[in-house]
């Protein structure tokens, strides 16, 4: 998926496809962070006057879920899990090479915008530990040695 | 009415009051930080925790959010609420060792500082209670200030902690806050609250800086009276 270039526009267009009722904020805010890959400034502007909802409201919603981002995320998200399962499995120990392969910390985006790198508090599939995910792939059973290839398939 | 004993003494309480509310008709006083008369309670500093007994089976509430029923025993000092309250206090202390309010209100009530719990000074005095952002939204009625993030690092301010062009300077937030965690500072014919500098007006009486312009406008709008009106304090007109 790439970035999108913000504009008016698409703003509208993502807000127009939700009825303009206070319920309707997660799911503007969640076609937004897909579309854009984090939520800008004049986005949560405008979801607000959209629903009439003060921007210290849509901002509190913004800020409170994981899943929404409000620094511009890379191309691809890696997602490290640092549940309990992937932790005992050693997690962290991909994560450590996952920094240093991409050369950032955890929470920052390559120089290129090509990847944003992530910890997360399980994915949901324990049994596949320890799993790291890279958009909406789940790599299982990981193992630093292959972080590399797999990076360079996304790096095309 | 509703037939409750709060401390041993029977009481008779208008039905949907909370606890709170009966005990303190009674004189009977509670503990609390986080309860406004003006506001809706959110039973979020804990403080106020009571023991209630029904039929023989017992447990503690937020006497600010649990309203009255009929027929139950409420304690507000036995040696489970002492406990209880303790823990909170000292949790309280916990976060916000640099707050006076909580300070006194921990002395008052004999708890001391527990080195089980490491002091946090990253959270400056506010413990998250809600009652600037509900007075700013409900009574005030421009919603420029809220919480940002969660767990650990929430944290109330404007969005994008940036001078907010909704807010009018008001200060309720500042006053209403009951830790004294709110910054403002009016000095002269200017005010500051939240990263923003308000002009003041003078009274058109007196030449005393009364409130800031930001403010009278918007009471202006809201309430149709003129601008002109309300440039005379409150103790000249
Ligand atoms: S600043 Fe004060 S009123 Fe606002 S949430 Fe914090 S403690 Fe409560
Ligand atoms: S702990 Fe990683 S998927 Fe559950
Ligand atoms: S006063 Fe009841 S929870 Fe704060």
């Amino acid at each position: 998926m790439n970035t999108q270039k913000i504009t008016k526009n698409k703003i509208k267009g993502i807000i127009g496809r939700h009825e303009a009722e206070k319920t309707s904020l997660i799911a503007i805010l969640q076609d937004m962070q897909n579309e854009f890959r984090y939520l800008p400034k004049e986005a949560l502007v405008a979801v607000g006057k959209h629903l009439d909802m003060p921007l210290a409201r849509v901002y509190e919603v913004a800020t409170f879920y994981n899943a929404f981002s409000l620094k511009p995320r890379g191309r691809y998200l890696v997602e490290v899990c640092a549940g309990t399962a992937c932790h005992v499995k050693g997690g962290f120990n991909l994560l450590a090479k996952l920094e240093r392969e991409l050369k950032i910390e955890c929470g920052q985006t390559t120089k290129d915008g090509t990847f944003t790198l992530e910890q997360v508090r399980c994915l949901g599939c324990c049994s596949l530990a320890p799993v790291v995910r890279i958009d909406n792939d789940i790599h299982a059973y990981l193992t630093q040695d292959k972080i590399p290839r797999i990076l360079k398939k996304y790096r095309k | 009415m509703v037939n409750l004993v709060i401390d041993g003494k029977k009481i008779q309480a208008k039905e949907g009051i909370t606890l709170l509310e009966a005990a303190r008709e009674n004189g009977i006083d509670i503990p609390t930080l986080c309860s406004h008369e003006s506001l809706e309670p959110s039973g979020a500093c804990r403080l106020c925790s009571v023991e209630v007994t029904k039929g023989n089976r017992s447990k503690i509430v937020t006497s600010c959010i649990y309203t009255v029923e009929e027929g139950i025993k409420v304690n507000t000092e036995s040696e489970r609420v002492k406990k209880v309250r303790k823990l909170i206090m000292e949790l309280l202390l916990a976060r916000n060792p640099d707050s006076d309010v909580i300070i006194e209100l921990a002395e008052k009530l004999g708890v001391k500082p527990q080195k089980r719990f490491l002091p946090d000074h990253d959270k400056g005095k506010c413990i998250l209670c809600r009652l600037c952002i509900k007075t700013c939204e409900t009574i005030v009625g421009v919603s420029a200030i809220g919480f940002s993030s969660r767990g650990a690092t929430k944290i109330v301010g404007t969005p994008f902690d940036e001078e907010s062009d909704v807010c009018i300077g008001c200060g309720a937030c500042a006053y209403v806050c009951p830790t004294g965690h709110i910054q403002m500072e009016t000095t002269g014919d200017t005010r500051t609250i939240w990263g923003r500098t308000f002009k003041m007006t003078a009274c058109n009486v007196c030449g005393r800086y009364f409130a800031p312009e930001d403010q009278l406008k918007y009471i202006s709008q809201k309430t149709g009276v003129p601008l002109k009106e309300l440039s005379t304090c409150t103790s000249c007109r």
